[in-house]
């Protein structure tokens, strides 16, 4: 829009598009509690149900007496594994290749596995009811972690037993799952023998967990009569769903709609499938009656999919200058008791080998081993691209050990190791084609925001009074420089259970010029609504106030892969650019027909278009809506619509620069963050206000992951972390002002040119944090330690440096 | 998180109350603000199969000053601490705990009386109420009786309340002087990793008496009886300060959670109490 006029300025501001603050049209509704999310559905003669779970994270379970529970007036039905064993839906194929247990079928394998379930008129009599079933277990000897299962004769997976070959290749042990290796092993090796300086460094990123405000859960309706299922749930990818169901269910695809209503935050917990889903659909062809399955906080932080749990040991090599040569990662990836991972098939440790970061490596090499363990399956992306958050993680920290290598100051580290804007489009060592990027420019604005030089100037007074016994504070300044892969992506290499990552967009305009798109996604909370319609109104030159978005019902959005991993806009949003611009094609045709001029006379003049040299000749996109209609225009259907199916030929790369500046109390772990700077480069802004919202959610989940949030095991395999009294969900007061900023590098390959943002703030968040409090220690001798940065840990990490002496 | 089926009442005396806690014995419990309670119901950790709110009993709910003796109402919720003027001037150290509890909606709900009943460790208020000396005073079958904060607690959730007892108000002497509630925490909506109430009263520029009680550190309350005389007759100098720290420690027994080892959890028992007691004598 470059050269607008000061009236066609006037008329595109109308459009609310591309670059306009405009207020979320879903918050009226949000706000006022007039929302309409799964547990708000209620049918009547629905019934309720609610799981027995495994109090023990490895038994055997020798047997399940439900009479006691059966006899409770009001309970209907109380399923087991044998019950779903005859229709073969006692285990489940899980996203990642593997199978996971519906019911417990012989065994329990982490605590809160389902065991029973049990259905009821309502959901008082149910819970009443999960008490009276009677399970007799045997306890089995416990391993929670990774490297001891590839040491132990145990047998975690006994249905693996002999098993030598998995999805994913060769299996080295009984609690093995894969290895997955990216990159020239001997050639890093090399690198690494013969370099000057190499930087050694084991980062243990722990099991988290992402905290949807709405937890999971489905009502299912199986109508006898007509043989329709009808499925609402907390679903990211609705139309994934309904395959799989028609698969797994032998009911065929038609018969099956999927609903993901109004969805109260996802991040990455509402992509997989799981029993209580798999359950109430069956409990509802049983019964003849809709079933509802909603689980409780606990539920859904014990036993729905976790996020990380990865152990990763880096060696970076370089120059004494500190020019980086080489990259080598190994993970020990603890995946639970089933490899439940939410990746693109071919991707078993999802994108992890975008861990060279932002960083031009010239050699590099990844392996990764998957682990079986007793803990709950999962592994899904908590609000990032696969497995991005811990690459990035990896790469941050070891950027930071390599500068304590090279005593060198880890920001100027960073700037001579940058991928030069002039290599873009960047081929890594790993594989990725980055698309495009500016990091010096980046880099430099964040640095100069903050006064990076001033803050390491009173960081170093800071620890000169420290040693002088005028304070007990430290001062930590994090810094993090992060590229993300997201909007995955190109049908040749991704797809979810075969079905190909693309994603689509369809339009109707109406007769008077308003529309409706409906699209393959489904926002939990991102602004689907809001923001789609601003694309599509600077492509159409309709106002996205009269642009309806609609997604997540598969009898009436066009099939996508859903919202996860940041690739609505860049996939969905893309497809929305390019059905809005068939519309115009066909538009331009009418409008030709209409002025008696040829379409190539037309010129398009933000909502209308216009013969060439003659202003005042046009035909307005409303004009040319409603002739679509009533007008009989020799060789041009009536109607005006458009649909496209959307195959992204590259990821995006959104990336960027954030600061944190921390006080540490080193007498009683307490950290403050003084300030948090966020420079963000999505390349095309759709929607600055709605950016900034992303920015300040994901930060905080960032802040949460880094500083506290965590699901910890015992060694007995009980969840400790089982409620919000231990598992950290920082409120306002916890959170600091966040300063956001931005560039704008636009996607090359994508229409507008946007990447993607609402995970950025996640993923380059949570090293920014970790590296604040690595680095308030820098000067006492601190290498590394491990997240959650929560009090004690800070504390232990002083007092092993001997600052309580 | 659903309770077992409970039956519910909301008697209007407390003559009503006391008959159905003896009618149902230990099948009964009383409900005030129920923001321990009911997470215990819903959790099943409690089954309550008779639940008798005293909501409606407005006796409950007085707060009253009178020269220098302090009594507050079991009813009194947490929010009416921090809200009431008369209580700010006299005892001011009600209300900076209360502020360290939880968050506004939980205040706004929790009693007083349920808080100091509950006989949880974590609770802010047990600590508090032992350090400034006050008496409990609970009405069961038998009638009134009244009891010292300091030899309620038996141990978690154990207290010297009977199960058909009440606690209808608690009582103490506001005493002029320095105090300060300190208290560290994982985040709001936390229990204290460690809390330290203290009270000093000062006279010709020494400490002439001082109570020092901590919380979450025991399984009850800590009233450290030798902490409070290690400040006595000091200047609450640094090495007074210390000798009252190495008393603490030594009635503390702390327990290994998810809020840090032993180890930890002693030492910020010390930086807490230090804190707290620089800020009581500060202000003595
Ligand atoms: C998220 C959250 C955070 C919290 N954080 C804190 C905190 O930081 N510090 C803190 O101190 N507390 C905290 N609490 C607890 C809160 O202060 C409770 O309100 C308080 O512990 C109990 O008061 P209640 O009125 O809610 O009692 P209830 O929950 O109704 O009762 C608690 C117990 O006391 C008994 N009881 C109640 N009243 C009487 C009475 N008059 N006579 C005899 N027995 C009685 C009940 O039978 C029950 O066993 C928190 C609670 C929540 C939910």
């Amino acid at each position: 829009m470059k050269d607008l006029n000061e009236e066609q300025q006037e008329r595109a501001a109308g459009l609310k598009g591309l670059g306009c603050s405009r207020k979320r049209v879903e918050d009226a509704r949000f706000t006022q509690g007039k929302g309409n999310y799964v547990d708000d559905i209620k049918m009547p003669g629905m019934l309720h149900g609610d799981f027995v779970r495994s109090p023990y994270a490895h038994a055997r379970v020798k047997s399940i007496n439900t009479d006691a529970a059966m006899a409770l007036d009001g309970v209907v039905a109380v399923l087991t594994a044998k019950d779903l064993e005859p229709l073969s839906l006692h285990w489940m194929p899980t996203l990642a290749g593997d199978k996971q247990m519906v019911l417990a079928d012989g065994k329990v394998l982490f605590q809160g596995q389902e065991v029973a379930f049990v259905v009821a008129r309502d959901r008082f009599i149910a819970a009443d009811a999960v008490e009276l079933v009677e399970v007799e277990y045997e306890e089995l000897p416990v391993i929670v972690n990774p490297f001891e299962a590839l040491q132990s004769d145990v047998v975690l997976r006994e249905d693996l037993a002999g098993q030598t070959e998995g999805a994913h290749g060769p299996r080295k042990h009984h609690n093995h799952i894969f290895t997955w290796e990216v990159g020239e092993k001997d050639a890093t090796e090399q690198v690494l023998g013969d370099a000057e300086v190499v930087a050694e460094e084991t980062v243990y990123y722990h099991r988290t967990h992402p905290c949807p405000l709405e937890t999971c859960g489905a009502v299912a309706s199986m109508d006898k009569v007509n043989g329709k299922l009808t499925v609402w749930g907390t679903f990211q990818a609705p139309h994934v769903v309904r395959t799989v169901a028609s698969l797994l269910s032998g009911i065929e695809e038609h018969n099956i709609r999927v609903v993901s209503p109004d969805i109260g935050g996802g991040f990455g917990n509402k992509v997989g499938v799981y029993p209580g889903y798999v359950c109430a659909i069956v409990a509802s062809i049983v019964t003849g009656v809709p079933v509802k399955w909603i689980e409780d906080r606990m539920e859904n932080l014990m036993s729905t999919a976790f996020a990380r749990d990865y152990w990763m040991t880096g060696k970076i090599s370089a120059t004494k200058e500190g020019k980086i040569t080489g990259l080598h990662c190994h993970v020990t990836a603890d995946h639970g008791a089933f490899d439940a991972c939410a990746d693109p098939t071919k991707f078993p440790a999802g994108f992890m080998n975008i861990c060279t970061g932002s960083y031009d490596i010239p050699t590099a090499y990844l392996a990764v081993d998957g682990v079986y363990t007793n803990k709950a399956p999962g592994g899904v992306s908590y609000r990032c691209s696969f497995r991005v958050t811990e690459a990035a993680y990896f790469i941050e920290r070891m950027i930071e050990v390599l500068a304590i290598e090279l005593n060198m100051d880890a920001a100027e580290l960073r700037r001579i190791n940058f991928i030069k804007k002039e290599q873009f489009p960047y081929q890594s060592a790993l594989g990725w084609e980055y698309d495009s990027g500016d990091y010096h420019t980046a880099w430099d604005k964040a640095l100069k925001a903050v006064d990076y030089e001033g803050l390491r100037k009173e960081q170093a007074d800071r620890v000169e009074a420290f040693k002088r016994g005028e304070t007990r504070k430290l001062m930590g300044v994090g810094l993090s420089f992060f590229t993300e892969i997201v909007g995955a992506g190109p049908v040749k290499n991704c797809d979810i259970l075969g079905m190909g990552m693309f994603d689509s967009c369809e339009i109707r305009i109406h007769p008077t010029g308003s529309a409706i798109a409906r699209l393959g996604t489904i926002s939990q909370g991102q602004g689907h609504a809001t923001t789609f319609a601003q694309i599509l109104a600077s492509e159409i030159g309709i106002s996205a106030d009269s642009i309806t978005i609609e997604e997540g019902d598969t009898d009436t959005a066009p099939y996508g892969l859903g919202t996860y991993g940041s690739r609505s806009t860049p996939v969905a949003g893309a497809a929305t650019a390019l059905a809005g611009r068939k519309i115009r094609a066909k538009a331009q045709m009418i409008a030709a027909y209409l002025l008696e001029v040829h379409d190539n006379d037309l010129e398009w003049d933000v909502d209308r278009f216009v013969v060439k040299g003659a202003p005042e000749r046009f035909k307005t996109m409303k004009e040319i809506a409603y002739a679509a209609y009533n007008q009989a225009i020799p060789g041009v259907e009536p109607g005006l619509e458009a649909v496209s199916y959307y195959d992204p030929p590259n990821m995006t790369y959104p990336f960027g620069a954030y600061v944190c500046v921390m006080d540490i109390d080193v007498d009683t772990g307490v950290q403050e963050i003084r300030k948090f700077y966020a420079l963000d480069d999505c390349g095309t802004r759709i929607n600055p206000m709605i950016i900034e919202g992303q920015v300040h959610g994901g930060l905080t989940e960032a802040l949460a992951v880094a500083l506290g949030q965590e699901i910890a095991y015992d060694d007995m395999g009980n969840v400790k972390t089982g409620t919000f009294m231990d598992f950290f969900l920082p409120t306002a007061w916890e959170v600091p002002n966040y300063i956001t900023d931005h560039t704008v590098t636009p996607s090359p390959h994508h229409p507008i040119g946007a990447k993607g943002v609402g995970e950025s703030p996640h993923v380059g968040g949570v090293p920014c944090f970790s590296n604040a409090v690595n680095d308030a220690f820098r000067a006492f001798g601190l290498r590394h330690t491990h997240m959650p940065h929560d009090h004690w840990r800070i504390w232990q990490t002083a007092n092993r440096l001997g600052l309580h002496d | 998180m659903i309770p077992a089926p409970f039956d519910y009442y909301r008697p209007s005396d407390l003559d009503g109350v006391i008959a159905l806690l003896q009618e149902h014995g230990d099948e009964a419990r009383v409900l005030a603000g129920g923001h321990s309670l009911i997470p215990m119901m819903k959790l099943r950790m409690a089954d309550v199969p008779h639940l008798i709110d005293l909501q409606g009993i407005d006796s409950l709910r007085a707060i009253n000053v009178t020269g220098t003796r302090v009594t507050i109402g079991a009813m009194v919720t947490q929010h009416d601490l921090i809200d009431s003027a008369e209580l700010s001037s006299a005892a001011p150290i009600l209300r900076e705990t209360a502020l360290q509890i939880a968050d506004p909606q939980v205040r706004y709900m929790g009693t007083v009386g349920g808080n100091v009943a509950n006989g949880d460790p974590g609770n802010d208020m047990p600590g508090l109420m032992q350090c400034l000396d006050a008496q409990l005073h609970l009405i069961g079958p038998d009638g009134e009786r009244s009891i010292a904060a300091r030899d309620y607690y038996e141990a978690a959730y154990m207290t010297a309340r009977e199960d058909d007892e009440v606690l209808t108000a608690i009582s103490f002497d506001a005493q002029p002087g320095g105090y300060a509630y300190e208290k560290q925490k994982r985040k709001i909506g936390d229990y204290a990793t460690a809390a330290a109430a203290v009270t000093i009263q000062k006279s010709g520029g020494s400490v002439a008496a001082a109570s020092i009680a901590m919380t979450n550190l025991s399984d009850t309350p800590v009233w450290s009886e030798a902490a409070g005389a290690a400040l006595v007759g000091t200047a609450c100098d640094a090495g007074a300060i210390k000798a009252a720290v190495a008393a603490m420690l030594g009635d503390i027994d702390p327990t290994e959670d998810n809020r840090g080892p032993v180890a930890f959890k002693r030492h910020v028992a010390g930086v807490i109490l230090t804190r707290a007691i620089t800020r009581a004598w500060d202000r003595a």
